[in-house]
């Protein structure tokens, strides 16, 4: 099993005609996720590399072909309306991409969408993988493939790296989630972490964090009382200078909490296994599955 | 990106919040002119982003135009902790009845009521020290975006924090447009510390801190004006030019990373193998050739740096046009002593290994795993300073 995202998931690419959607999708089609409908506004009835129909709003796509997840493209100055758009066409996992949405914007989308009890990813992630079964994102299908290791990540390209260290070393993922780096993100650790344990397929969750704010400290200790399964986690950021910016506006120092270490020292206390490399953690978690 | 305290001034006399009367002055003859027209007693204050400029020196009042003009010539060009001084705000000092605390912020540990309001009749000390000895001194309310700022939240403010009854008035309607001032501006952080009662009887904000959020810096234009670039070293000037994520640190070994977090990785991998990080440069998603050569053209130009290290995991980003770039980087900047220790995986990485080996440069060092690299890099660089 994996969770959230699988081979019957109906997806629709919200600006599946713009550069970047067109790439990814194309990419996601290939991996075999069942892509049902592509959205953008003024090219209804147009079909998407001869094969895809292209709807002029969600609504349209959820009531002509059933859509119930949607993966968003769109630029970050309409990428909340994108998301309000999703909800209220009545999908139930929504996944976004985009980068650079104003946190306002996010403060605003993330009780709405909270309410309407839907599942949102992101924003300023790379999406979700099931391996083997359906990719909804940019993670690169080609780096895993199917297995015990649940994986969820406030980072990007350090996910594919933990990821791949993983596999070429032959152990492989059940489903494997970025949750986004921003300071509002629709899903955290701790959700991730309750589907996980109630997957049965899933036999070790690894968990990738990074400085700022107290997401990593919540986890740990939701984990030790609700998780019954192994956990490695893996934090970056014990050389960031406390204030400076790295990227992503959440990854802000502030004090000592949101440190490196002090989110390090949580999971530890807690009795979980903290890798100090991306490769220590693969090692610790293919240990925690043989 | 923060705001001057002149300029958090001019964005809250936008908002309709009272601030005193006054201008911003870069000479001390331009000070004192400013206070000629401003008449009788002015404070002097240096405009620095970093907090306790006062205990260091850096606000003065003065009685006539030559003090203010004398005044500001000790202010203008101090060192404050580690921020030159290159402009004062000259303001109409007034008479202070009492003084508070108010502030308004982005808190993403309350996602749900996402903006955290603040109070406390403890004005005009260090906030941060309240917060630790007397917590109960500062009144909270989380709000809502999509409710809004609602009386109540202000009464919750008003009398959680025991601001005088005199004041209820004056601190609701300043509350009332600092939380406008944060949700219509985009503010991350909205900060009034103090804010006075006058012996009139009027509220005034004596200070002001404001942050923006830079992602929503599309809706308003007019902020990018305001971005002090002076402030900026050299390496970190030039990569805000180029539109690159660089931030400059102390150490010998120059680092490239794609995506924040694996960026962040590499710094403490290469502090795990024995060197100290120069730098923190995220050449992010898609990067390409010309990325790639200017972020190397920015880290090399920093001459305590002895070896590169580019750490790449293709994932939109092509490990082909990688190489590309660090082959024309090379070019471009002619002669160059550092060695680059580069390792490639992921998309396209087998088509840019192979173009690193056909260049077969002096320079470059190919390395096979992250761990790998780090320590080559670390290495080289103790080797170079000897």
């Amino acid at each position: 099993m994996s969770i959230l995202l699988n081979e019957e998931t109906k997806v629709v690419v919200q600006g599946i005609t713009g550069s970047e959607g067109t790439f990814h999708t194309r990419r996601n089609v290939a991996y075999g996720t069942n892509v049902v409908a592509g959205v953008t506004p003024g090219k209804g009835g147009q079909k998407w590399d001869d094969s895809v129909p292209v709807y002029d709003t969600v609504d349209e796509a959820v009531r002509e072909v059933g859509a119930n997840a949607s993966l968003i493209f769109v630029p970050a100055r309409f990428a909340a309306d994108a998301i309000f758009e999703a909800a209220d066409a009545g999908v139930g996992l929504i996944v976004c991409i985009t980068e650079g949405i104003p946190v306002l914007d996010m403060a605003r989308v993330y009780p709405y969408v909270q309410s309407r009890g839907i599942t949102l990813i992101g924003p300023n992630c790379p999406g979700l993988i099931s391996p083997g079964k359906a990719n909804m994102g940019i993670i690169p299908g080609e780096i895993t493939g199917p297995g015990p290791i649940g994986l969820v990540s406030r980072s990007g390209t350090l996910t594919y790296q933990v990821m791949y260290e993983m596999w070429t070393r032959g152990v492989g993922q059940s489903t494997c989630i970025g949750i986004g780096g921003d300071p509002i993100v629709g899903t955290n650790f701790i959700d991730v972490l309750g589907r996980f344990a109630e997957d049965p397929e899933t036999k070790a969750v690894v968990l990738i964090g990074e400085i700022g704010g107290d997401d990593e400290e919540r986890a740990a200790s939701f984990a030790k009382e609700n998780v019954d399964k192994p956990i490695v986690a893996y934090v970056a950021g014990f050389t960031a200078p406390e204030g400076k910016r790295m990227g992503h506006a959440g990854a802000i120092v502030s004090g000592s909490k949101g440190t490196a270490a002090a989110k390090a020292e949580a999971f530890e206390s807690m009795g979980f296994r903290v890798g100090r490399s991306p490769t220590e953690t693969a090692l610790f978690a293919i240990e925690a599955v043989r | 990106m923060d705001l001057f305290e002149y300029q958090a001034k001019d964005l809250f006399r936008k908002y309709g919040i009272p601030v005193p009367d006054g201008k911003v002055a870069s000479s001390p003859k331009q000070a004192g002119a400013i206070a000629t027209k401003l008449g009788g007693n002015v404070v002097v204050k240096a405009q620095v982003q970093v907090g306790g400029r006062g205990k260091a020196g850096g606000i003065k009042l003065a009685s006539t135009p030559a003090e203010a003009e004398s005044v500001a010539s000790q202010i203008l060009g101090m060192d404050i902790k580690g921020h030159k001084v290159r402009r004062v705000l000259v303001e109409r000092a007034g008479d202070i009845k009492s003084e508070f605390y108010a502030s308004f912020l982005l808190d993403r540990s309350e996602k749900n009521r996402a903006v955290l309001g603040m109070a406390s009749a403890r004005g005009g000390v260090d906030i941060e020290e309240v917060a630790a000895t007397e917590p109960e001194a500062i009144a909270r309310v989380s709000v809502s975006p999509l409710v809004g700022l609602r009386p109540y939240h202000i009464r919750a403010l008003l009398f959680g924090a025991g601001i005088p009854a005199e004041a209820h008035k004056g601190v609701g309607s300043l509350l009332e447009k600092m939380y406008e001032a944060l949700v219509s501006g985009d503010g991350a952080l909205v900060e009034v510390n103090p804010m006075a009662l006058t012996g009139s009887g009027d509220v005034v904000a004596l200070d002001a801190k404001v942050s923006i959020d830079d992602n929503a810096a599309f809706r308003h234009p007019d902020l990018e004006k305001l971005l002090d670039v002076s402030a900026l070293d050299k390496q970190e000037r030039a990569a805000k030019e180029r539109g690159l994520n660089y931030v400059k640190l102390d150490g010998t070994v120059g680092i490239i990373g794609n995506g924040a977090g694996l960026t962040m990785s590499t710094l403490d991998v290469v502090a795990q193998a024995g060197g100290t990080p120069a730098n923190f440069l995220d050449i992010g998603g898609g990067a390409n050739a010309e990325t790639m050569a200017s972020g190397i053209g920015v880290i090399l130009s920093d001459r305590k740096v002895k070896s590169l290290l580019v750490n790449i995991f293709g994932g939109i980003t092509r490990c082909d046009l990688v190489a590309q770039g660090i082959l024309e980087a090379l070019q471009q900047l002619g002669d160059v002593k550092a060695p680059i220790v580069v390792r490639l995986d992921g998309t396209n990485a087998e088509e840019g290994r192979k173009i690193l080996q056909d260049a077969n440069h002096p320079n470059i060092v190919p390395s096979p795993t992250m761990l790998d690299a780090a320590a080559e890099a670390v290495k080289l660089a103790k080797k170079r300073r000897h």
